[in-house]
């Protein structure tokens, strides 16, 4: 199983076993990381909101206008952000770094 | 010893209170009821990707149904409240069984319309509210099969893109001159309703329907012009009604919702109530107001997880919701009134454009189709209480951040 390292809102760290084939976010949310995911996934929330590590952030599918538009207006917005729910869990995103953002 | 929260309705915003709450780890001991038998799930999809078969049921479950167990919550599924007794505070379940609490939260949300029509209990017509109801129409929907929907709001038509996506020869039947006349403006409803012919759904409006008829099975539909659309699947939707027989029976305030104050409490103080059941003051719109929505239910419930764990906050959320319809994206945000101010940003030719609603130059709302960027903009304007410029707003040549 890939594993995700994920820094909490409180900034605690921990590792996860993730699910590949699903998002980051259902991973994320299934295992009750905070994400509030309000949407589901459509993309229209921004409530899965986290920060990638900067290493990471070149080997993540590429974001489109869509999840771009959403996300870069939030407040709490750095150029490391994504949009867990647009980003699926793949083998090849071993050992992937993120922060869940601050609620906005 | 922990104090026991029984939470009435497995829906969004129950299932959301019991997640929250068990975070707390021993300071609860949270029972959740659902009358359905399925774990808390999302609704958005039945319309949407569930009904296109897109997703797979367990896709939709809010959290996987082995998560509540191993928080220690104990969900109670296919099971009923019956009845609250306040002063001995218990509630009866259908069986019989009486449980105590030591507070209540009801979460028990809506329960569709039924079509006033003779027909209407002939086997073959459909509603959508639940995963069961989904995968019903969904097993009769193959290429071909002919639907007619009645009621143009934004169920109906989601439904309606849903099925011709399957192949189905889809009808709408709407009463008003256009539709999703309650939720957005004019010209929002036109570019749908042209979206949806375009994608050869029949839609019908200023009509009504006059009966639902057929041999044992629901087989045609009358409209009140009196054309007959013969139909293989009748889906209603024309509406929901808040679910507060329980609330009403134990004598708390009701008034079209479960009446609760700025922090979902109803009128007895260890009786909370959240979803789209409740009727809420929100501080940010400056009235009271029901609503249906996800945004809604999740944020009440977590009102109310946040005054159980003593960091109560005034409920003041901009409301917003979303509705997907063939490539279309639609975001709204805000409670306009039908007499505010239409701005409309960019063409709907281009099939991504926004209208903007302004109350005394304020920005009171948003539908934004395909373009994110003025969703957010305009949420946060509503919340901001922004006054802005008509003819700035409505000239895409001013980028949306410098309007
Ligand atoms: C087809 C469809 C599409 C939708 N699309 C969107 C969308 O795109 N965006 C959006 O924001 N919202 C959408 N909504 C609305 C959204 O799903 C609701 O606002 C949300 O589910 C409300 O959550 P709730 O917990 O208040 O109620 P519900 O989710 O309805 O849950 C209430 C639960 O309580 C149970 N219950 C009631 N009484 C009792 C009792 N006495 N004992 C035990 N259990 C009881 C019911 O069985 C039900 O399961 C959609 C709804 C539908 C039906
Ligand atoms: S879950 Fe809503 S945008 Fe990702």
């Amino acid at each position: 199983m890939p594993v995700i390292h994920i820094t909490n809102r409180a900034g605690a760290e921990s590792t996860l076993e993730a699910e590949s084939g699903i998002s980051i976010m259902e991973n994320l949310r299934d295992n009750d990381y905070e994400i509030d995911a309000i949407c589901g996934g459509s993309c229209a929330c921004a409530t899965c909101h986290v920060y990638v590590d900067e290493a990471w952030a070149a080997r993540l599918p590429a974001q489109d206008d869509d999840e771009k538009g959403l996300v870069e207006d939030e407040p709490t917005y750095k150029p490391n952000s994504r949009l867990s729910c647009q980003i699926e869990m793949t083998d090849a995103l071993d050992g992937l770094k993120l922060t869940i953002a601050p609620e906005a | 010893m922990s104090e026991h929260i029984v939470i009435v309705g497995a829906g969004h915003a129950g299932g959301t209170l019991a997640t929250q709450l068990a975070r707390a780890g021993d300071r609860f001991r949270i029972t959740l009821i659902g009358a359905e038998n399925w774990p808390p799930y999302e609704r958005p999809p039945l319309s949407k990707q569930l009904l296109m078969g897109e997703v797979p049921t367990e896709k939709v479950f809010l959290r996987p149904e082995s998560f509540y167990a191993d928080k220690g919550v104990d969900l109670r599924l296919g099971t009923e409240v019956t009845s609250i007794d306040r002063a001995g505070k218990t509630v009866t379940l259908a069986g019989g069984e009486s449980l105590a609490y030591d507070r209540l939260a009801l979460c028990t949300g809506t329960a569709i319309r039924e079509i006033p029509v003779a027909g209407r209990d002939l086997p073959g017509v459909h509603y959508i509210r639940t995963i069961d109801d989904t995968l019903a129409i969904r097993e009769k929907a193959g290429s071909g099969a002919r639907v007619v929907i009645a009621g143009g709001g934004y169920i109906g038509l989601e439904a309606a893109a849903a099925l011709r996506k399957l192949g189905c020869d889809v009808t709408v039947i709407e009463m008003m001159d256009r539709v999703m006349a309650r939720a957005v403006a004019e010209p929002v409803s036109r570019f749908y309703e042209a979206a949806h012919r375009a994608e050869g759904v029949h839609i019908l409006l200023e009509t009504g329907v006059a009966e639902i008829g057929g041999n044992g099975r629901a087989e045609y539909v009358a409209d009140s012009h009196g054309h007959v659309h013969p139909a293989d699947i009748v889906l209603v939707g024309i509406g929901v009604v808040p679910v507060v027989a329980l609330a009403a029976d134990a004598g708390l305030a009701v008034d079209d919702g479960i009446v609760v104050d700025a922090r979902a409490r109803t009128s007895d103080p260890d009786i909370f109530a959240a979803g789209d059941c409740t009727r809420h003051p929100n501080a940010l719109l400056g009235q009271t107001v029901r609503l249906e929505s996800v945004q809604n239910a999740v944020d009440q419930a977590r009102c109310i997880s946040n005054e159980l764990t003593d960091k109560g906050a005034d409920y003041a959320e901009v409301p917003w919701f979303w509705s997907d319809q063939y490539d279309l994206k639609m975001q709204m945000a805000g409670l306009p009134a039908p007499d505010d101010q239409v701005v409309v940003r960019g063409g709907p030719d281009s099939r991504s454009f926004s209208v903007f609603y302004l109350r005394d130059g304020k920005v009171s709302g948003v539908n934004a189709i395909n373009v994110g960027a003025d969703y957010v903009r305009g949420r946060k304007w509503i919340g901001e209480g922004r006054t802005v410029d008509a003819a700035r707003l409505a000239d895409t040549e001013i980028p949306i951040k410098e309007v």
